[in-house]
């Protein structure tokens, strides 16, 4: 099946935020199109707009200025054609793993059955059986951070929003998610948006990376990846754009963190 | 919380019993004081014997219990419910979170001239009287509990389009649940005080709180010491259950 429905809009949406009395511009003027079944990845330094980009697309925020659409209709409030996922795993941790994925269709227009081979289904999808019965306690923070993408893939979403999914863990883990991120996004075809502050992990796994700049929050540059996949972490052209990504996010304002990367 | 259980008994914990009794034989036996006042052990054994035979202190204590337990069903659910209301809606909270401040330093004696006036000296009012004790604490951690429920979480039901019962449900009362059972269990505590309590008051109809005042009367203090000690035998098996209930509810806790 040919991915039809997926696509994210946003027409000139400016977002304000008050912070302690005072104005802040989170976007400025930004527009944006993701298209059915494409992976963006979203860079950028903090405080230019890039998780509340994934908010406005949630649904969570509804005050802003422009347009924010799905599949051309304006997103007013949460979905559950639009799963999300957090830094930090943000299980119920009254729940084991398996009702953890079963909490989120509750809402959903599955019987009893079907609710439940689709748990089977995501936990397999994750690699994380045999754990069904494990309370989030006693899992890793990779482990924890899997149930997440299960949960927010056991609907069957048309979009799957991930903000910094995978920022808290360590680099060994961090890598062996991304693959696995890339493994589900194949198979699935599902429209991702990843916000990261790696830019390594948003060129191994994107079709474009956008690339802000903050204060206020606006889109610097647009940077198509057309590098088949699987992708090697070593590729000379994948090096390339990182090299030229770093070079335009260090040319952006107050980055000290990215600018020690170039360096290095 | 910490995750000690006590699955065994500790039979360390018996020493000072056993000391206590010893000394307790001792000072009865030496003749320096009136067996009267300090009646010697067997006695008390014997006492034990001739009151489950003869008198009905099962009888006493199972009225006890039961009205200890109705007054705390009562008094809980009614702290549970009315945490949930203030925990959750800002309205209900305004209006009534400072009344209740108030009510709450009011010493619960306080309440016992009251209570009696309005419901007079019979099982009625020594069952609002516990269920008054049991009401404070529940409801208080109750409130807390409630608003504790983590905004993160609270996001997420709303990203999963819960409806407010299923956030009810789902978010706010297990998230809820320690500080609810923390205020159950203080509930459980303080209603056997009270119990106690209001048989002392309001003297009529069978209880252990009768059987000491009758001890007291008739000056037989083995009879008053038989009675302090069932009270504090019947509290500590109360604790116990509430802590294994816990324990079990929220094993999730804990590895």
């Amino acid at each position: 099946m040919v991915a039809t429905a997926g696509s994210l809009e946003m027409r000139s949406v400016t977002k304000r935020y008050s912070v302690d009395g005072s104005p802040l511009v989170a976007l400025d003027d930004v527009s944006l199109a993701v298209e059915p079944g494409e992976f963006l990845a979203i860079v950028g330094a903090s405080g230019c707009g890039k998780s509340t980009i994934l908010r406005l697309f949630a649904g969570l925020d509804a005050k802003h200025d422009g347009a924010v659409l799905h599949d051309g209709a304006p997103i007013v409030g949460p979905s559950l054609q639009r799963g999300l996922v957090f830094q930090e795993p943000r299980l119920f941790p009254w729940l084991p793993v398996e009702r953890n994925v079963l909490a989120a269709l509750r809402n959903s227009h599955l019987d009893a059955h079907a609710r439940r081979s689709a748990v089977r289904d995501h936990i397999a999808l994750v690699g994380l059986q045999g754990f069904e019965r494990a309370y989030p306690h006693q899992l890793s923070g990779g482990m924890a951070q899997r149930v997440a993408i299960a949960r927010g893939l056991v609907n069957r979403p048309d979009v799957l929003l991930l903000d910094e999914p995978l920022g808290a863990l360590d680099a060994l883990t961090r890598a062996h998610l991304q693959d696995e991120l890339q493994r589900i996004w194949v198979r699935e075809r599902t429209t991702m948006v990843l916000v990261t502050h790696d830019v390594d992990e948003a060129v191994y796994l994107a079709d474009r990376v956008v690339v802000m700049s903050p204060r206020p929050g606006r889109i610097r540059d647009i940077v198509p990846v057309t590098l088949p996949r699987p992708r090697d972490r070593g590729d000379e052209a994948l090096l390339r754009l990182r090299a030229h990504l770093l070079r335009t996010l260090a040319g952006t304002p107050q980055h000290a963190g990215l600018a020690l990367h170039r360096a290095a | 919380m910490t995750a000690t259980r006590q699955r065994r008994l500790d039979w360390r914990g018996l020493v000072p019993v056993v000391v206590l009794l010893a000394a307790w034989e001792a000072i009865s036996r030496s003749g320096l004081t009136d067996t009267r006042i300090v009646p010697p052990l067997e006695g008390l054994v014997g006492l034990l014997g001739t009151e489950v035979a003869e008198k009905s202190l099962l009888g006493n204590l199972a009225a006890s219990i039961v009205r200890d337990l109705s007054g705390f069903a009562l008094g809980a659910s009614l702290g549970v419910v009315g945490g949930i209301l203030l925990g959750l809606s800002p309205l209900a909270s305004a209006l009534l979170r400072p009344s209740f401040d108030v009510f709450r330093q009011i010493a619960l004696f306080a309440w016992i001239p009251l209570i009696a006036m309005w419901f007079g000296i019979g099982e009625a009012s020594k069952i609002v009287f516990v269920a008054l004790a049991a009401f404070t604490p529940t409801l208080i951690n109750t409130v807390e509990g409630t608003r504790s429920a983590s905004a993160t979480l609270v996001e997420v039901g709303a990203l999963l389009r819960y409806r407010r019962s299923q956030m009810l449900l789902a978010i706010y009362l297990p998230a809820a649940l320690p500080s609810i059972l923390t205020g159950v269990h203080l509930a459980l505590i303080q209603s056997w005080l009270a119990t106690i309590g209001a048989e002392y008051f309001m003297t009529a109809g069978p209880g252990i709180g009768t059987l000491i005042i009758e001890g007291r009367d008739r000056f037989q203090m083995g009879q008053t010491v038989l009675g302090m000690i069932l009270i504090g035998a019947v509290g500590f098996l109360l604790n116990r259950i509430a802590r294994a209930a816990e324990n079990r509810l929220l094993r999730w806790r804990t590895a």
